[in-house]
């Protein structure tokens, strides 16, 4: 048992409330009453670890007194619907089981029946172990609306736990690894944690994917998950000029960028390819350690770049982000004509369909065309820097003209 | 404390003052990011002095939305006319008076253009509705 007097570390709390969480649910505990009890447990340990100190099994710590609280809770509401109905509702053993059940309740939060924005909000709540303020904090929303949210997702899964649809099998790790994804890249779109309170959606999705790896170590995809995740982080701190000021991949300070989260995001890649299970986070984790392989934009190796990209077009047929980006890449190796030809065989409606065609139409040297398309680009933008960064493109290659 | 929003427009605003009225991709990139770095100082100055309440810019489509009856999709009336006024975006503050809204509206007009010159733009300032007060002697 750690020294009296110590601060709770927080990190430690967050550490182990998915964990402890897991062992509740694993015993058959509804989830939103297993969270409850764990809320309950981690008051108790504010309350009582600064006297006592940190007991030496903390987990199993909590996991008693939050079992113990649900009982109660359980006791309370049997004995008010009837005196007779006893629930047997023993405390397990004194330590916690030692399996890891961070998959089972991902897969509980990012169940397919939630919408991607009440998978992430109850993950991060659930899993990240995150207040809801901090939660909506995070996405600008009042902190009532995600309250509601949150709870409104809580039910969601307990009632399709109870129609039996729960959704705890190995296969579901997909729709967890999607939850995932989207959360990082909310966050990734952002600027990360200005202020103390702030909390950064990649940085926590980048934390739980790495929990999920230690839970199912043998999964190549959630490997080239979290890959895929380290090494668009790592060019984080290059990716703004100022504040608003989105700075694109080819005009990035290289110098910048995280070295040790490359290397970490290639080894952990390195060894998922290894396996020879190919999958598509693992085929875009490679595209992203090929950019952040180049020294210079202009030492970007595009040939092996297509080839990923040609494999990733075979792993998810039909997606259109994929042949639009494939197209981009097509444009470096076989020219911008070629590239222009791949895109024009695309649904003009798509997301950043123009973006991609002025960026191609710059290459083949059509200023004109390509400045005019960086404004209607900008026009169907979906953030305030994407647009003010086409317009300073459109405004670039204007100045050329003139 | 009165809240005031202001609203910036892409267009249907009073005529603009001659010169300034050139579309921010005519600009340099250095122009637009010496504009985009006057409303982030000004964002933080309104936050520092406890004024700033929110602010939001406004993609320039979109479209009009009408109910149509139960079991009717709604109607939609877009993309818009090229007359319609068009709302770029709003900045909500709280200040002591409306003396005080125009001087930041007219912050917020003074951002940089071209050749670093104040765009002049027109910002529309509007009053918000406030609940009503607890204690009160009049008729409501």
């Amino acid at each position: 048992m750690s020294a009296p007097g110590g601060q709770v570390p927080e990190h430690l709390l967050r550490d182990l409330t998915p964990q402890v969480l897991g062992v509740l649910v694993r015993r058959g505990v509804d989830f939103a009453a297993a969270e409850d009890a764990v809320q309950e447990a981690l008051v108790e340990a504010v309350r009582r670890w600064p006297e006592s100190g940190v007991p030496d099994d903390p987990k199993g710590w909590l996991v008693t007194v939050a079992w113990r609280k649900h009982v109660d809770v359980v006791r309370s509401e049997a004995a008010r619907r009837t005196r007779e109905e006893k629930v047997s509702a023993e405390p397990p053993p004194g330590t916690a089981e030692r399996s890891d059940d961070t998959l089972l309740l991902l897969s509980r939060c990012c169940h397919p029946a939630l919408t991607a924005a009440s998978a992430i909000a109850l993950t991060l709540r659930a899993v990240g172990g995150l207040t809801t303020a901090q939660i909506a904090h995070a996405f600008l929303v009042p902190e009532t609306t995600m309250a509601q949210r949150i709870s409104r997702a809580r039910r969601t899964v307990a009632e399709q736990t109870r129609a039996g649809t729960g959704f705890d099998t190995p296969g579901d790790v997909t729709a967890v690894l999607r939850v995932l994804y989207l959360m990082f890249d909310a966050g990734f779109s952002g600027k990360g944690a200005a202020g103390p309170d702030d909390i950064d959606p990649a940085a926590e999705a980048i934390r739980l994917t790495r929990q999920l790896l230690a839970s199912v170590p043998d999964d190549c995809e959630v490997a080239g998950l979290l890959a895929l995740m380290l090494l668009h982080h790592a060019r984080r701190p290059a990716r703004w000029r100022a504040p608003g000021e989105l700075v694109p991949l080819d005009e990035q300070d290289r110098g910048l960028w995280d070295t040790r989260l490359v290397a970490e995001g290639v080894e952990i890649l390195q060894r998922a390819l290894a396996r020879d299970r190919l999958g598509p986070y693992q085929a875009q984790a490679a595209i992203a350690a090929l950019h952040d392989d180049a020294r210079t934009a202009d030492e970007t190796d595009w040939p092996q770049i297509l080839e990923w990209y040609d494999e990733l077009v075979r792993l998810t047929p039909g997606d259109a982000v994929v042949a639009l980006n494939r197209a981009v890449a097509v444009g470096h190796v076989d020219g911008a004509r070629a590239g222009l030809a791949e895109l024009h065989r695309l649904d003009p409606a798509l997301p950043r369909y123009d973006a991609v065609g002025a960026h191609l139409h710059e290459l083949a040297g059509e200023t004109e065309t390509a400045a005019r398309l960086f404004v209607t680009a900008a026009d169907a933008a979906t953030s305030t820097p994407e647009r003010t960064h086409l317009l300073r493109q459109a405004a670039r290659l204007r100045a050329r003209i003139r | 404390m009165a809240k005031y929003l202001l609203l910036k427009h892409y267009r249907g605003v009073p005529e603009m003052v001659p010169g300034t009225d050139a579309p921010m991709h005519e600009w340099t990139p250095d122009e637009i990011s010496a504009h985009v770095a006057f409303m982030d100082d000004l964002i933080e100055e309104l936050k520092a002095t406890g004024r700033f309440v929110d602010a939001q810019a406004l993609a320039p489509r979109g479209a009009f939305v009408r109910y149509d009856g139960e079991g009717r999709p709604p109607v939609t009336d877009g993309p818009f006319a090229e007359t319609k006024d068009l709302i770029a975006g709003w900045m909500a503050i709280d200040v002591d008076s409306e003396d005080e809204a125009h001087a930041v509206a007219a912050r917020l007009s003074s951002a940089p253009g071209q050749g670093a010159r104040p765009l002049h733009e027109w910002i529309e300032v509007r009053p918000f509705l406030t609940d009503a007060s607890e204690v009160t002697d009049g008729p409501i």
